[in-house]
């Protein structure tokens, strides 16, 4: 059960134009999460990471392939996938309070009133958003709006937690804060979580295991990496641990020169993961411009 | 120094003065040279020209009828009160019940591209026709001048809530309806708590435009189907040849429309909300 609390078999994506070959964008997708696991995904812009997000949280139907959680397929959105989306999609008209609370009356509409909002304010506050309840999105900053599209997602305490380029559009400082945050959190409720990011280090601070993907069209995941810091991870101290700048080294080696390489295409399941030691040497003349 | 606000007082009243000063000066009647005759008296005074009443006169006369505007003395001299209450009310209830159909029915063409073809014709083709074309037909099918009144009202003010309702519907952004499955709301719940909210603006917006237009509809269907109405005031007036009451009676056309829209206005500000 905890090994395959979620299964993605052979998801693909398609597109199919008139008068034009079909665009695949992802083909032959296949990972499983572990319940409590933190994985992040990391691929160029266009190979599909979001859409393989939109699968698993149900807004998106795969051309090919099947989720599983929990032993039921994914077959359309779901209270038990709470979602962390990259523009924070709160509800202007809503404070921020009401915002957390629209989630908690929508997971238990059974609770009385008291109760919601009791619930409501422990994960704003959560967060660090005491003082804020009743302000508007409009009148918070972006680290604090992105603050309560996460208590929101928390605070229906979903089996799995999906979280799209989360801190993309946050300055360095506010990202780190809320990183530190989302880590605290995490360790907390033994969370399941599932991370698209741009972020080498942002994926090494809260990972368990990093996928690569490589690029679209036909994008496939190349690579899964186990992050084995032990946790709880520290953003200073991490950098002093020995494999450290050997596990960066190679996520930003797979971005720049080999998440464009030909060999990837075609290619069924995950080539290849840990230890990174064995991952076969890149062979950088092969690598096609991108 | 005067900030913005007290200068634009300033120089509104000055326009005010200057354009009553001179309405005043010019619409005094000429001095008799001579002593009435009895006729002339009869015939008010020995101007053989009409005149547009000086501003003075409409003042008295707003004086005099706002001091009693309630009374009722037969069909036809009511208080300009009772003749505003009769027209709101004809507003109010077309407009209540355009509202009625227009909202849902704007959230169905809204939301299904289909319907919005489907029924996209018949709008384009209906918009257009003057609400008081339909007054013959209203008339005759519903053998009844004031309800035939309230339709007219319904039928001009259902367009803009409806196109605007539709508009609003369908452009509520994605990221909000993809809140809205991932809560798993009812299609019920969703239209209430996320689809509203986000379209209000948008619908009032069309709301206002509606009650403009039916405010000014109004005036001119009571004049077609009398008996009551503010509408129906101005055209007897007329037939009176009273220009002071006509002219009182313009301006409180023009005050009411301004409440109208002052209370859409204010509504329209509690559904606004900043992205």
């Amino acid at each position: 059960m905890s090994a395959h609390f979620l299964q993605v078999q052979n998801l693909s994506k398609r597109f199919v134009n008139k008068n034009q070959p079909p665009l695949t964008v992802f083909e032959n997708v296949s990972f499983n999460i572990a319940k409590g696991e933190f994985v992040c995904i990391i691929g160029h812009s266009g190979c599909g990471k979001s859409t393989i997000m939109n699968t698993l949280s149900g807004l998106d139907i795969p051309t090919e392939g099947t989720v599983i959680m929990d032993g039921k397929e994914v077959k359309g959105p779901s209270l038990d996938r709470g979602i962390v989306f990259q523009n924070y999609s709160l509800l202007p008209w809503l404070s921020a309070l009401d915002n957390v609370r629209f989630g908690v009356k929508a997971r238990w509409p059974e609770w009385s009133k008291q109760k919601v909002l009791q619930h409501s304010l422990e994960y704003l506050e959560l967060v660090g958003l005491k003082g804020a309840e009743n302000r508007k999105p409009s009148q918070l900053s972006g680290g604090m709006r992105q603050r309560v599209s996460i208590a929101r997602a928390f605070a229906t305490q979903p089996k799995l937690l999906l979280l799209d380029e989360p801190f993309g559009a946050l300055d360095a400082l506010t990202r780190g804060v809320i990183q530190d945050e989302l880590v605290k959190i995490c360790s907390k409720t033994n969370q399941t979580v599932f991370m698209i990011t741009h972020d080498v280090d942002e994926a090494i601070l809260l990972a368990d295991r990093i996928l690569l993907m490589s690029n679209g069209p036909n994008a496939v995941i190349a690579e899964s990496v186990v992050v084995d810091i032990p946790k709880p991870r520290q953003r200073g101290d991490i950098i002093k641990h020995p494999g450290y700048y050997e596990l960066r080294n190679h996520l930003v080696d797979f971005l720049v020169n080999r998440s464009s390489m030909e060999h990837y295409r075609g290619q069924k399941g995950i080539v290849s993961s840990n230890p990174i030691k064995s991952i076969p040497n890149p062979l950088k003349a092969q690598a096609i411009p991108a | 120094m005067l900030n913005m606000k007290q200068k634009a007082i300033v120089v509104s009243l000055l326009f005010l003065t200057l354009v009553l000063g001179f309405w005043e000066a010019y619409s005094q009647p000429p001095k008799a040279q001579e002593a009435l005759s009895e006729y002339e008296l009869l015939m008010g005074g020995a101007d053989q020209e009409a005149r547009i009443p000086p501003p003075s006169a409409i003042v008295v006369k707003a004086f005099e009828e706002l001091s009693d505007p309630f009374y009722d003395k037969g069909p036809n001299d009511k208080g300009i009160g009772i003749q505003l209450a009769y027209s709101i009310s004809r507003v109010l209830s077309g407009y209540f019940l355009a509202a009625l159909i227009a909202i849902p029915v704007g959230f169905v063409i809204g939301m299904s591209p289909l319907m919005y073809r489907a029924l996209n014709p018949y709008i384009q083709l209906l918009r257009p026709i003057s609400p008081l074309a339909w007054m013959p037909l209203a008339l005759f099918v519903i053998k009844d001048s004031e309800t035939s009144a309230i339709f007219v009202i319904f039928i001009c003010s259902i367009w803009p809530m409806l196109i605007n309702t539709a508009f609003g519907v369908a452009g509520v952004r994605r990221d909000w309806i993809n809140v809205a499955r991932t809560h798993e709301l009812s299609p019920l719940r969703t239209a209430f708590t996320v689809i509203l909210p986000a379209a209000a603006p948008t619908i009032l917006t069309g709301m206002r435009i509606s009650i403009g237009i039916a405010w000014l509809v109004i005036v001119a269907a009571e004049m077609l189907v009398g008996g009551t109405g503010i509408g129906y005031y101005v055209w007897n007036e007329w037939n009176n040849l009273d220009l002071t009451s006509v002219i009182f009676s313009i301006l409180m056309i023009g005050l009411v429309g301004m409440l109208l829209d002052l209370v859409l206005n204010a509504a329209a500000r509690l559904v606004q909300y900043q992205e």
